[in-house]
């Protein structure tokens, strides 16, 4: 199938006083209609640059130094600002992490709701009506009430539920959440998910969801990406990533999850060293200071990626095949 | 080992309503308990992990220790010291005791310091002269595993782990017997965490420590603690050793709990939702078992009668009617 969205040799670069820093390095990543894909990966590997280049709100001091970013079938980059306006409004939506970004304080529910609607015909009454469809999908009880109710009324756990109404109201074909569940308590966390599971049925579109839980992404991903200071190391379908992680960062990743460690041992596994300076990148695999496995190639030449198996991609020596 | 903390039947209330208020509206109890009935002990060198949801009283519970929020009744009791009734003058001693570790590692650092004069301050705030700050500074940071190069780091140069550790060190100056950690991981990357944990756990060993550890991370507590208390609209529900309450809870919401974590393992998703709705209202405690609301066992008996603590024998207690034990 066709992807939804198709980013290809994605690099982003920021002016800093420390000069550039590579963000975002020789990014790959599909993601095909009605798959939910996962980005995976600690402070600063990138996800949330991926992200804003996806939703065209990178800062003013970044810049797309390579590749492109197509979403239907069209390339992203480039466009006017009111084109991007639409592609926001209605075919790409996103949900972040605390909903009061994407609420507004002073207004009700009910405005808001209407007004992200903008760009249908259709009368007030319809719109309102529909609005309160979507808030009952989303668990709201007595939602023909408390749409006039402005953002402060509801629970964090509540507010996020609308927030994804409201991303979802415009039936976009990618969703985009963003962390959507750190802020919740774990009991309204397994709600939300439970919830994205469900509309899930109902939704045709893709969902690309960032999470740095490792719980969650096994919970709902059909595939996942994970990420390391600014590059994909590796790109598998969910059992394949659990079961057969291929990369070393990777595995390290999944033996430092404490929810995965069956014994009740004190001293919990830590990955050594710490992320290189992005303004001063080494030679050669950018894991490669922290790497258990690391060997001479991997200082000399920086890793491209390799293909492992059918939708398996990892960007390490330890695959190479020549 | 003895107790280091010992908590009995604490309350804590807080005003909703001013006086005036509740006047016109006729509100004939302007309170809502924030901690309600608690009674838990913490022994000498022993981690206490206080876990619930967001509004459970688990940080007033934390902060009532340290005197910074008044304690309505019971009694709270550190090394044998009652701190219920104390005035602020003579609970400053008892802080010294107590070290805190605040949620957000950056946050808790002032910006306008550097981590040399981060360190030193513990000493200004308690009028502790006749201390090298200089080379105490200098220990602390070798204690928690930082170079000394860090000493003239302001805040905003930390990483997050990297501030958490600057963070442990200042709780440390005093030498305390006991430290408060809310949330001592919140914010920080998988690995970081478990260097933060690791270091505790070693500081433990090293000089006797108790922890009480407020969180909601229930794997992480799992591996850090060994005793759970569970809070539940400002109430234990059920406290007991880490290892028996992960390995068979009692309360149907300690039960609902470690369901709600999600598994790292695509061939563990689950289909069913344990715990429904969300915590109710301070303002309108259910009757009878509170948990009766969200309770998949409930029974006509938890609506009318609130369950007592039954003890479950070796020092496991639960609130509950119809135990899964």
């Amino acid at each position: 199938m066709e992807p939804l969205l198709d980013i290809r040799d994605l690099s982003v670069e920021f002016s800093t006083p420390r000069g550039q820093v590579k963000a975002l390095r020789k990014v790959d990543l599909a993601v095909r209609p009605g798959r939910i894909v996962g980005i995976v990966g600690e402070s600063g590997c990138g996800k949330s640059t991926l992200v804003s280049a996806v939703m065209g709100l990178l800062a003013g001091n970044a810049r797309v130094t390579s590749g492109s970013i197509a979403f239907e079938g069209k390339e992203l980059q480039g466009l006017s600002e009111e084109a991007w306006r639409d592609i926001r409004g209605r075919q790409l939506a996103m949900v972040f992490q605390d909903p009061m970004t994407s609420l507004n304080p002073v207004m009700s529910i009910a405005t808001q709701m209407i007004d992200i609607q903008h760009r249908d015909s259709g009368t007030r009454a319809d719109k309102l009506k529909k609005a309160i469809s979507w808030l009952a999908r989303v668990g709201i009880a007595d939602p023909e009430q408390r749409i006039e109710d402005y953002p402060h009324r509801f629970s964090g756990g509540m507010r996020q539920r609308i927030a994804i109404a409201m991303a979802l109201l415009v039936n976009p074909s990618l969703l985009i959440a963003d962390e959507p569940t750190t802020a919740l308590d774990v009991t309204l966390e397994a709600q939300i998910i439970h919830l994205i599971k469900q509309l899930r049925a109902e939704f045709d579109g893709a969902i690309l969801f960032v999470s740095h839980n490792l719980g969650l992404i096994a919970e709902i991903c059909d595939e996942v990406v994970v990420m390391y200071a600014g590059e994909v190391v590796e790109h598998a379908d969910i059992r394949r990533l659990f079961h057969a992680p291929s990369h070393p960062y990777t595995q390290l990743l999944l033996t430092c999850d404490p929810a995965r460690i069956e014994s009740e041992e004190r001293t919990l596994p830590t990955i050594g060293g710490t992320v290189p300076d992005l303004a001063r990148l080494p030679r050669g695999c950018i894991f490669a200071d922290r790497c258990p496995s690391v060997f001479e190639r991997c200082r000399a030449e920086a890793p491209p990626t390799y293909t492992i198996a059918d939708g398996h991609h990892v960007r390490c020596f330890l695959h190479a095949d020549d | 080992m003895t107790d280091l903390l010992a908590i009995q039947g604490l309350r804590v209330r807080f005003r909703t309503v001013g006086f005036v208020r509740a006047l016109i509206d006729r509100i004939a109890d302007p309170y809502i308990d924030a901690v309600l009935d608690v009674s838990l002990k913490v022994r000498r060198g022993e981690t206490l992990g206080l876990v619930g949801e967001s509004g459970s009283g688990k940080t007033t519970l934390a902060r009532a220790v340290l005197g910074l929020v008044p304690v309505h009744s019971g009694s709270i009791n550190v090394a044998g010291r009652e701190l219920v009734g104390l005035k602020e003058s003579e609970y400053r001693a008892v802080r010294r005791e107590l070290g805190m570790m605040f949620q957000d590692p950056v946050a808790s650092l002032s910006p306008r310091k550097n981590v040399r004069n981060l360190l030193a301050e513990p000493f200004h705030i308690h009028g502790i002269r006749g201390v090298d700050t200089e080379a105490e500074a200098r220990r602390l940071l070798s204690i928690v595993g930082l170079h000394q190069g860090f000493l003239t780091a302001y805040a905003h140069q930390l990483s997050g782990g990297q501030a958490r550790r600057v963070g442990v060190a200042r709780t440390l100056a005093l030498k305390p017997k006991m430290i408060l950690a809310d949330e001592p991981t919140a914010g920080l990357d998988v690995s970081v965490q478990g260097e933060i944990l690791n270091l505790m756990n070693e500081l433990q060993r090293q000089f006797g420590l108790s922890y009480l550890i407020v969180t909601h991370n229930l794997p992480v507590i799992r591996h850090v603690s060994d005793r759970l208390a569970i809070m539940y609209l400002g109430r234990l529900v059920e406290q007991g050793s880490t290892r028996s309450i992960f390995a068979k809870p009692a309360h149907p919401y300690t039960q609902a709990l470690l369901a709600a974590v999600p598994q790292p393992d695509p061939d563990k998703r689950r289909d069913q939702l344990e715990l429904k709705g969300e915590i109710p209202s301070l303002r309108r405690r259910p009757p009878g078992c509170e948990f009766h609301t969200r309770c998949v066992h409930a029974q006509a008996r938890c609506r009318i009668e609130p369950p007592g603590p039954i003890p479950l024998g070796d020092g496991r207690e639960v609130r509950c009617h119809f135990p899964l034990v």
